[in-house]
């Protein structure tokens, strides 16, 4: 079980966050193709390897963050930015 | 008592304390401080179980937890280590799996058709026909091993408590032996908290059967644990894994008050200090009751004090075999013979069924005895630092596999016997300096925590700077390679699984070690290879002529011990809610429902009776569960646009609307209504199970789309109490406790808000809204004062024939007017368009969550509808989830909710059903469960009471 450091908490053990994922840039919903809203929906580049990932603190600050996660080692850095500016 | 001998410096039995158990139906006598085995054995029992396949007698091996003929029913509980776990007073051991009984077990036939039970004998056996595998299950179910699991009404009775705990030591240290003791006292000293998990029932490893030499260094040892500070020892508890960031799962036994428990630690580091396990040997009848291990020797003796047997022959090939043949002489034992493995001595047969009666050296010669002893080799048990990431690799000088310490994590050490080798004072001082590199490490991790926390304390606590000494390497001793004699035994005690089988294996094809360990099921039993990986392998090597090092090791995988699935699952604990009126339903007769983590009133005896009270008077329900959000903030109307369906940027201060709520694919999420309470004041509602959901799907919105809106959001739904007053007479009753709100229809009409006093509370918030079709107000009172305000609203009603009534009533009521519920009407698949709220969905808006996906359901119409049936025959109510036929005899949709009406006299149902069903008038075909089928016609919009809405409006 890892710990996810939470920008407001600190390091805490992952069972507090909900895994929200790779971020996904939303397409523009009024010109948006069904292939890019639905690539937006279910398509994430799920790398073996490092990778920017999108945690909620739930059982915490109920913040939302950005990680770095390594996903053959599950070492896991801050990132450089906050959720929102991401993109 | 026979084989008891007389006291033993080093006994851990009190013999002030004598106790009585049975075992098999029969009393037996134990000291305080005796395993069930120990006990047994001081009284002459030589088999305490049964073997997996072959139905052999098997007696003691290791006599310790480990011991695989040692599993034993306990009273309700199977599998009991009966070598490891303490005799209780009046404790009632059983032997397992044996039928008739544990001397005559008519199973052991299995021995003497034992070419019907070859290697992999799971996939030959039992291949086909698929049709005879219920009988197969059966014949299976006979021979499997395993006791008898309690049966549920002991759990219901709370016989069977776990438990689960959190602890952050800042070194957590494995394993209690001279090393584990000296490492938790080194990082102690330098600041450090430790948790020390020992699995046996004391603290000491080797060294409690070591005798008069170490006596002295075990006693300081042990005080030094005791009086340092900040040491936690936990005994009788074995550490099942390590995980990412130092996670530690450990199992706790031997409690008072609970069968198990999971200490779940987060160590800032962890050292691995679990020492060596003895191996047995390899020959013809190595499971005869009468051979075992020298440690199992020394643990009869010095710690049970247990005579072993009478007349032994030792087979050592280490100075612990030695040790173990002084200990025999010691105490009585006739030693015959030591045969000595290092000058090429061998044992290669024991004679004897139910117990040993001769030993066959390895060069012919027969010697009688009743006990064997073997000395052949220790197994480093490396699996908590494979699972850190170290690799082991075999060492043949030392006859063992071995993990190379520099491979773990800084964050994970290792010292004692799973290292190497060495003097008491080398251990000892390889431990302490291990624990003070571990407590280090432990600083500077608290330190790098605390440096990530914004919010925690900046200063370190007290923590002592100790020089960053690495640890002296530890020798590791020669011993020579000792796996099977020349003749073939078994290989895994557990699983039956003999060396010839893994032969067999390899000639079948199945070289590699993985395989053959799966298609054998060596060390796939309880014991997990333990005892017996490293013989697996070396047998392999030498069925395959490779080496051991080119064979390699199997992969170790947590628990590394076992767990029950209680520990896992921990106490119970469902939290539930409780509105503050729900004393007030206790106290009159409400049928309670369980509603997501609420407690709610399903009706008060009478539900077709409360709908008929609000269809024409008045009745009060406690709607309390019902999710509220307080919404502040100037761009709340942009986030409301964004996340319903319809428009908000016009809603008026004093105006209440409804609106729905869709996921980005389009799938109905939520609905309710809210209200703008002030210019930028709002209060949100939601269905009672999509509060959480809802609120945080804001939050979503908020932080990751729109992080510069100016919103905030405070869930206030058990803030207040929370009353619908429905009926026609509704307004007559509210206007009698509410002073200052004008509650003329003009002036407070439909979908409008307004705050005021109700029976004397300040600060309640009440919106005209109809989820029943009535007329009503829903009252929001802060919840402190709920209960008062719910009685005072029944004691002015008295004459109106208030009353309460249920989420069943509810259910009806808005059934009859055709509301539909989310998650009951709809499903996971169900957009907008499926339910009912083409209109509501506002295209022209740019922007709204989902509506891409609502678009494009708007251009191809055939979606499934939400539509109203009504039942050719009226008295029929076709059960939630009945199925409609379509006219090709497939599924066209189902029914989502049905009740018999008490305002109609007839059946009102909403069902989902394929486009090309759902045009108002067409019949469709609904089958019932109990197989018959009935017709409905499709009706011209949902609300089956008062369409036109005239009773709310009014």
């Amino acid at each position: 079980m890892m710990l996810i450091p939470c920008p407001w908490c600190g390091p805490r053990d992952a069972a507090e966050f909900a895994y929200l994922g790779e971020p996904a840039p939303r397409p523009d919903p009024t010109a948006a193709s069904p292939e890019q809203w639905r690539g937006y929906l279910y398509l994430r580049h799920n790398v073996a390897g490092p990778g920017t990932e999108r945690w909620y603190h739930r059982m915490g600050c109920r913040r939302h963050l950005l990680v770095e996660r390594d996903t053959t080692t599950n070492e896991v850095r801050p990132h450089r930015s906050h959720v929102g500016d991401e993109s | 008592m026979a084989m008891r001998l007389e006291r033993q410096p080093d006994e851990v039995v009190d013999r002030d304390v004598t106790l009585t158990f049975t075992w098999n139906g029969r009393t037996y006598p134990a000291y305080a401080g005796d395993t069930i085995a120990s006990a047994l054995a001081a009284c002459g029992v030589r088999i305490f179980s049964r073997s997996f396949k072959y139905h052999r007698p098997r007696g003691l091996l290791t006599a310790s937890y480990l011991d695989p003929g040692c599993m034993v029913q306990v009273g309700d509980e199977p599998n009991v280590r009966g070598a490891h776990r303490l005799v209780e007073p009046g404790m009632r051991v059983r032997s397992q799996d044996t039928w008739p009984s544990l001397a005559v077990d008519v199973k052991a036939a299995n021995q003497l058709v034992g070419r019907f039970l070859p290697a992999g004998f799971y996939y030959k056996t039992f291949m086909g026909p698929r049709r005879l595998w219920p009988a197969y299950e059966r014949v299976l179910e006979r021979f499997a091993h395993g006791g008898e699991i309690p049966d549920l009404s002991s759990y219901q009775r709370q016989d069977h408590r776990y438990d689960q705990r959190h602890v952050h030591p800042d070194v957590l240290v494995a394993g209690g032996g001279p090393a584990g003791m000296a490492a938790a006292v080194a990082a102690a000293a330098a600041g450090a908290t430790v948790l020390l998990v020992e699995e046996e029932h004391a603290l000491g490893g080797h060294l409690r059967w070591g005798g008069d030499d170490v006596r002295s260094a075990l006693r300081e040892l042990r005080g030094r644990v005791e009086t340092a500070p900040g040491i936690e020892v936990l005994t009788d508890s074995v550490v099942l894994g390590r995980y990412d960031d130092n996670w530690v799962s450990v199992v706790q036994r031997g409690l008072p008050t609970v069968n198990e428990r999971l200490v779940k630690a987060r160590a800032k580091s962890l050292v691995v200090a679990p020492g060596l396990v003895e191996r047995p040997y390899v020959f013809a009848g190595n499971d005869v009751p009468g051979v075992m291990l020298s440690t199992a020797v020394r643990r009869l003796v010095d710690l049970y004090a247990v005579k072993p047997g009478h007349r032994a022959v030792v087979l050592s090939a280490n100075p612990d075999g030695d040790a173990a043949t002084e200990a025999l002489r010691r105490v009585g034992v006739d030693v015959a013979h030591v045969e000595d493995a290092r000058r090429g001595g061998d044992i290669v047969r024991v004679h004897g069924r139910d117990r040993v009666r001769a030993v066959e050296l390895g060069d012919g010669r027969r010697v009688d005895c009743d006990l064997v002893v073997t000395a052949t080799g220790w197994t480093a048990p490396v699996s908590l630092l494979t699972m850190a990431g170290a690799v082991p690799a075999y060492d043949a000088r030392a006859a063992r596999f071995r993990a190379d310490p520099a491979q773990l994590p800084d964050n994970v050490l290792a010292t004692g016997g799973v290292v190497g080798d060495g003097s008491l004072d080398e251990l000892v001082a390889h431990g302490e300096a291990t624990g003070r590199v571990a407590a280090r490490r432990a600083a500077a991790v608290g330190r790098r925590w605390r440096a990530a926390s914004p919010t925690a304390h900046k200063q370190a606590g007290p923590l002592v700077e100790v020089a960053d000494d690495a640890p002296p390497a530890l020798p590791v001793d020669p011993h020579p390679e000792l796996f099977r004699a020349r003749t073939h035994g078994i290989v895994d005690f557990s699983e039956d699984v003999s060396s010839a089988d893994l032969v067999t294996a390899v000639a079948e094809g199945y070289e590699s070690a993985e395989l053959a360990k799966r298609y054998t099921t060596a060390t796939m039993g309880p014991v997990q290879g333990k005892l017996e990986t490293v013989n697996v392998i070396a047998i392999i090597a030498e069925a395959t002529r490779r080496t051991i090092e080119e064979t390699g090791t199997t992969t170790w995988r947590p628990p590394y011990a076992p767990v029950t699935l209680g520990a896992l699952a921990g106490p119970e604990r469902e939290p539930v809610r409780r509105s503050p009126l729900q004393s007030w339903h206790d106290a009159h007769a409400a049928t309670p429902l369980v509603a997501g983590a609420w407690i709610r009133p399903d009706h008060y005896g009478d539900p077709a009776g409360e709908v008929r009270a609000v269809r024409e008077g008045v009745g009060l329900i406690d709607v309390t569960p019902i999710g509220k959000l307080d919404l502040h903030g100037p761009d709340v109307p942009r986030l409301l646009n964004l996340v319903y369906l319809n428009r908000w940027s016009k809603l008026a201060v004093g105006r209440v609307r409804y609106g729905v709520m869709c996921a980005e694919d389009g799938v109905v999420l939520d609905d309710g209504v809210t209200a703008r309470l002030g210019e930028s004041s709002y209060l949100m509602t939601t269905t009672s199970s999509g509060a959480a959901t809802v609120w945080e799907w804001l939050e979503r919105w908020l932080q990751t789309e729109h992080p510069d809106w100016r919103v905030h959001i405070t869930p206030v739904t058990t803030a207040y109490a929370s009353i619908n007053v429905a009926g026609p007479r509704s307004r007559e009753l509210v206007r009698r406790v509410v002073a200052d709100v004008d509650l003329d229809p003009d002036a407070f009409p439909y979908m409008h808000v307004r705050t005021g006093t109700v029976a004397g509370v300040a600060d309640c918030v009440l919106w005209r809204i109809g989820f029943t079709g009535e007329l009503s107000y829903e009252l929001h009172v802060p919840a402190g004062h709920g209960l008062h305000v719910w009685e005072a609203l029944l004691a002015a009603g008295g004459d109106l024939g208030a009353r309460a009534f249920g989420v069943e009533a509810q259910r009806i009521l808005r059934l009859e007017k055709g509301h539909l519920i989310v998650g009951q009407d709809t499903d996971g698949l169900s957009r907008a368009g499926s339910a009912g709220l083409e209109g509501l969905v506002k295209l022209d808006k740019e922007d709204f969550a989902g509506r891409p996906e609502l678009a494009w359901q708007d251009q191809q119409r055939d979606y499934p509808r939400l539509v109203g049936l009504r039942t050719t025959d009226p008295t029929v109510v076709p059960v939630e989830g009945s199925q409609v036929v379509a006219d090709d005899g497939g599924i066209g949709g189902r029914v989502t909710s049905s009740r018999m009406s008490p305002t109609l006299d007839r059946s009102v149902v909403l069902a989902q059903l394929d486009a090309s069903l759902a045009h108002a008038g067409s019949e469709v075909t609904i089958a019932m469960v109990d197989g018959t089928r009935v017709t409905a016609v499709v009706t011209a919009g949902l609300a089956q009471v008062d369409p036109e809405g005239e009773r709310l409006h009014g």
